[in-house]
């Protein structure tokens, strides 16, 4: 039986797949507005090619390393600058101009110095690190500053520290990080392939797609990237769920 | 143990005054209350002890920062851990189990050192702080109203708790009553008026 949260979602979904389909028999030209059911259609027939599977893994891995370097570098300056506030004070024009800089911008510039596969990687990092930055920086501003006080009294280590008050106290703000970032990690890091048009990604993909005029194929390969990204936000908040299980269990 | 010594003690929040050249001796090893109305600085006064806050003129001696426990006004618990946890957080030897069991029993907490914190009433996280400010390894062990939310049956069980458990140390706690310090074979040592 479906939750009733679960049933509203799925109704939502069907509603606008609905629309959707409306809207393409109304339009009538396959150019302009394909049929979801056409999309789909074309996504199971790209799903039975190994060429599919090369490009989804090959931006997958660039995009997702990216994002989970990101969330490691973050975390660590997060830590550092709540530590020492010069670090702070030096990151803080940094970050600031770094959620300002237009995707283009940065991968036109990247593309001056580094090869295109290379690309999605990078700007995945560069897009995400302000924003696990500056999340985990708000968490750990926010901790209880009397259970601080309490650790400081009964002389608690600081492993057991991270563990009892920090983690627990910053794990929303690490959950809302990731629920933020993954889904701004594919578009940006797919946005930079399809300028950089690094072979066999799934960027490249898009603008073969739209070069020809292969309106379902493009529409199939959003359709797999809004899939690859829910399902991977999913897995990465299970991950970072059971390890801050695990860890407060240590 | 140590005599806790309070050198013309100053503090003040802002504009705000709390305490004034306070000097007063606490005599090492036994149980101290120090009594007045709200606001007078009761609170400050421990914080200052604990090292907390830093007093703007005075001297505090006889204190061992690496030896000191507390139960503050609040209960200052780790919500997500269980109680047991919270406990052994101020005492990481405490690894035996029975041993732990024993101290929740004797507490009036029978099985609940399992419990989340966050399941517990009022009262039981009251006792809970309780029992980590005792089980700490400390020679001064400072208490802000300690029985706050207890009713007189769980009072006199957490008294009796804190009694058994004291082994010589100094007392320094913070209460509205006379009968609070008296509970634990002490008397009121400092009273303190609120000022203006």
């Amino acid at each position: 039986m479906l939750s009733h949260k679960r049933r509203a979602a799925a109704l939502a979904a069907l509603f606008w797949l609905a629309v959707w389909h409306i809207a393409s028999v109304l339009v009538g030209n396959d150019i302009l507005l394909v049929s979801p059911l056409a999309a789909l259609t074309r996504l199971f027939e790209m799903a039975l090619t190994p060429w599919f599977w090369s490009s989804a893994a090959f931006s997958l891995l660039r995009i997702m390393g990216g994002f989970f370097s990101a969330l490691a570098a973050g975390t660590l300056l997060a830590v550092a600058a709540a530590r020492f506030p010069l670090v702070k004070a030096l990151l803080a024009p940094l970050t600031g101009a770094a959620k300002a800089v237009p995707v283009a911008s940065y991968t036109i510039l990247l593309l001056v110095f580094l090869r295109a596969r290379s690309l999605s990687f990078i700007i995945a990092f560069l897009m995400i690190l302000p924003i696990v930055y500056d999340t985990l920086s708000e968490g750990l501003r926010n901790t209880d500053r009397k259970l601080l006080e309490m650790a400081k009294v009964f002389r608690v280590p600081p492993l057991r520290r991270l563990r009892s008050i920090y983690i627990p106290q910053i794990l929303p703000y690490l959950i809302s990080a990731v629920g933020v970032g993954v889904g701004i990690a594919w578009k940006s890091g797919v946005a930079a392939e399809v300028i950089g048009l690094p072979q066999g990604s799934v960027g490249s993909r898009l603008y073969e797609a739209k070069l020809f005029l292969d309106m379902r194929g493009l529409f199939a390969w959003t359709v797999a990237v809004m899939l690859l990204c829910a399902g991977l936000e999913k897995l990465t908040l299970w991950l970072i769920k059971r390890a801050a299980r695990a860890l407060e269990r240590m | 143990m140590t005599d806790i010594v309070l050198s013309g003690i100053s503090k003040a929040f802002g504009e705000k005054r709390v305490l004034e050249n306070l000097s007063h001796t606490f005599a090492g090893g036994k149980v101290h209350g120090v009594m007045g109305p709200s606001g007078c600085g009761k609170t400050t006064l421990l914080n200052l002890l604990l090292g907390l806050l830093p007093p703007d003129a005075g001297m505090v001696g006889g204190v061992n920062p690496g030896a000191l426990s507390a139960v503050f006004q609040e209960d200052r618990l780790c919500e997500r851990l269980s109680a047991g946890a919270n406990v052994r957080l101020a005492a990481p030897r405490l690894r035996d189990k029975d041993a732990l069991r024993e101290l929740f029993e004797e507490i009036g907490l029978p099985g609940a050192e399992k419990t989340p914190v966050y399941e517990l009433s009022g009262g039981m996280k009251r006792r809970v702080a309780l029992l980590r400010a005792l089980v700490a390894p400390s020679e001064l062990l400072v208490m802000d109203e300690p029985f706050t939310g207890l009713d007189a049956a769980m009072k006199e069980a957490a008294a009796a708790c804190i009694l058994r458990r004291l082994r010589g140390r100094t007392v320094i706690m913070a209460t509205h009553g006379e009968g609070d310090a008296a509970l634990l074979g002490g008397g009121v040592s400092l009273r303190l008026e609120r000022r203006l």
